[in-house]
């Protein structure tokens, strides 16, 4: 079943909660298959200055939006491109293998976020990364089958 | 009395219960002293043999039913895959159709045989819609019904919700059609009638371990001249209609078991329902945005089962079992697949909110003190799940 960090994390989540006039936001996932995350972030100098989330869902998915904004706070923005959902599962110590799919949003939700902020920011978009990469996938991606 | 937070609150007593203590005494000498094989015909045979027949004859009791007429399985699962199976097959050899009529809100051990019966062996079968409490409706089961209708089956009360289903009535409409009717009493046994004539049933299913047996051991109710064909081949064990040496010890432990749940029947419900009705109470009054899942009184005297908007069910039974309380949810993440329980999806709860099931069955160990102690922690449960839940917009 879960790891013990999974569990620690599930029951003391790190940065719940909402920012004000965030710089951007991302929302993903679907209540209708049982998750649903939204991520504020705050960006100074290149770097994610704070970020928060909120989530409906379950042990898992509330220990991997826990994890995640925990290992992008602080870091440049080049850092949270390149962080992948495999990432966060294994600083959790893993995941169960049907839950890897459904419940480990955190990085679609970082990278909407960024979207978020780049949208509103082209100018500041890194070398060789295209905005439409960074859109968040279609709301009912996760209702699918895995 | 304190409460016994390393035992932990156990409310979920629709999953397993434990084994009464007498039912486990009752046991014990059929493995080490009278073990013998009751086809032997011996002495150490014919003992087994006799308290083998003494435990069906204890439960044909309580059914209102022949000794002849009971079928020992290896549990609820397996007494219903014989029932709809065994009466298929039997009733297309003998040119008589290949319809099944069920509902949509039957437990898999039950629904997913008769997909199988459609997908891999050619029957037809109707999934009756249910109403909002999950109660199928006879005069559904009676439109459902065509010339080639060979079975149908109904659940007497359900696994999730614990509405109870008017199962003397759709009996009676499938006796006048001359249809075997084969009701899943699983989740019934222990805590409603069992009497096979007032209820008008042909095949009744029942497990052990949901009324204090053991798990391991089930069985099947079949009225004499109900064709079925046997499912597991071999000896000619238990009338040629379930094949491999019986399991005396636990066929007797089941017996004890049902006689003692039916002997103390009234005392308990009354008891475990008076803490049900002070659990949901609570629930209700103390948690905004709740609602009582299945028929407010048609249901299960032990049966507390919510859903609770806003929250997804696993986070809520991780919650709770951190507390030292077991329950239970029909959240699609408490199991493998994706999708909410298929029992509140046909009793018209969208998805979303489906996913905040939570069930809590009572059983007789369960204190008052106990239920207190859940109502206390539940509501900070759901308050600290819903603060970091988008989905929740707080009464401003």
């Amino acid at each position: 079943m879960y790891s013990d960090l999974v569990i620690e994390h599930f029951t003391n989540p790190r940065n719940v909660g909402v920012i004000e006039n965030a710089d951007g936001v991302g929302r993903v996932g679907n209540p209708v298959c049982g998750d649903m995350m939204e991520i504020f972030i705050k960006v100074e100098d290149g770097r994610i200055a704070d970020v928060k989330f909120r989530t409906f869902g379950c042990g898992a998915a509330i220990a991997t939006s826990s994890m995640a904004t925990e290992m992008v706070k602080g870091k440049p923005i080049e850092d949270v491109l390149r962080l992948t959902r495999k990432d966060v599962a294994d600083a959790l110590g893993g995941l169960p293998a049907h839950k890897m799919h459904c419940s480990n949003l955190a990085v679609d939700a970082l990278r909407a976020a960024l979207h978020d902020y780049f949208s509103k920011h082209p100018e500041l978009l890194p070398a060789g990364v295209r905005l439409e990469d960074l859109a968040p996938p279609p709301e009912d991606s996760s209702a699918e089958e895995a | 009395m304190a409460i016994d937070l390393d035992k932990g609150v156990y409310l979920d007593h629709a999953a397993t219960t434990p084994v009464d203590r007498r039912v486990v005494e009752a046991m014990l000498p059929f493995w080490t002293e009278r073990y013998g094989n009751p086809s032997s015909i011996y002495r150490l045979g014919r003992d087994a043999a006799k308290a083998l027949n003494g435990a069906r004859e204890r439960i044909a009791g309580i059914l209102q039913a022949d000794p002849s007429e009971i079928i020992f399985t290896s549990c609820g699962t397996e007494s219903d895959n014989l029932a709809i199976r065994g009466v298929a097959f039997a009733q297309r050899a003998r040119g008589k159709g290949t319809h099944i009529i069920t509902s949509s809100v039957e437990h898999h051990a039950v629904g997913h045989t008769v997909e199988q019966l459609v997908k891999k062996f050619g029957f037809e079968a109707t999934f009756l819609p249910v109403d909002h409490y999950g109660m199928v409706d006879p005069d559904e089961v009676a439109r459902a019904i065509r010339p080639d209708t060979v079975l149908i089956t109904i659940m007497y009360a359900n696994n999730e919700v614990g509405t109870i289903q008017p199962i003397a009535e759709i009996g009676r409409l499938a006796r006048e059609r001359g249809i075997p009717f084969h009701t899943d009493a699983v989740q019934a046994g222990g805590a409603l009638p069992l009497d096979v004539n007032a209820l008008n049933v042909d095949l009744l299913s029942l497990s052990a371990h949901k009324f204090y047996g053991p798990k391991g051991v089930g069985l099947l109710y079949v009225r004499k001249g109900t064709p079925l064909w046997p499912m597991q081949t071999g000896g000619s064990q238990e009338r040629n209609r379930r094949a491999g040496t019986e399991n005396v010890a636990f066929a007797v432990g089941m017996a004890t078991a049902l006689e003692l749940a039916y002997a103390e029947l009234e005392q308990t419900n009354r008891r475990v329902q008076a803490l049900r009705d002070r659990l949901i109470a609570g629930v209700l009054e103390r948690i905004p945005d709740v609602e009582l899942t299945g028929h407010p009184t048609q249901r299960l005297p032990n049966s507390a089962s919510f859903v609770v908007k806003y929250v997804e069910g696993e986070a809520m039974l991780l919650n709770l079992d951190m507390k030292g309380i077991f329950a239970s949810s029909g959240s699609a993440c408490t199991s493998m697949s994706l999708s909410p329980s298929h029992v509140l999806t046909a009793m018209g709860f969208p998805p979303e909110i489906a996913h905040g099931s939570l069930r809590m069955t009572l059983g007789k160990g369960n204190t008052e003190e106990e239920i207190d102690y859940v109502l206390d922690v539940l509501p900070e449960i759901v308050s600290r799940l819903r603060a970091m839940s988008p989905l929740y917009q707080p009464a401003a």
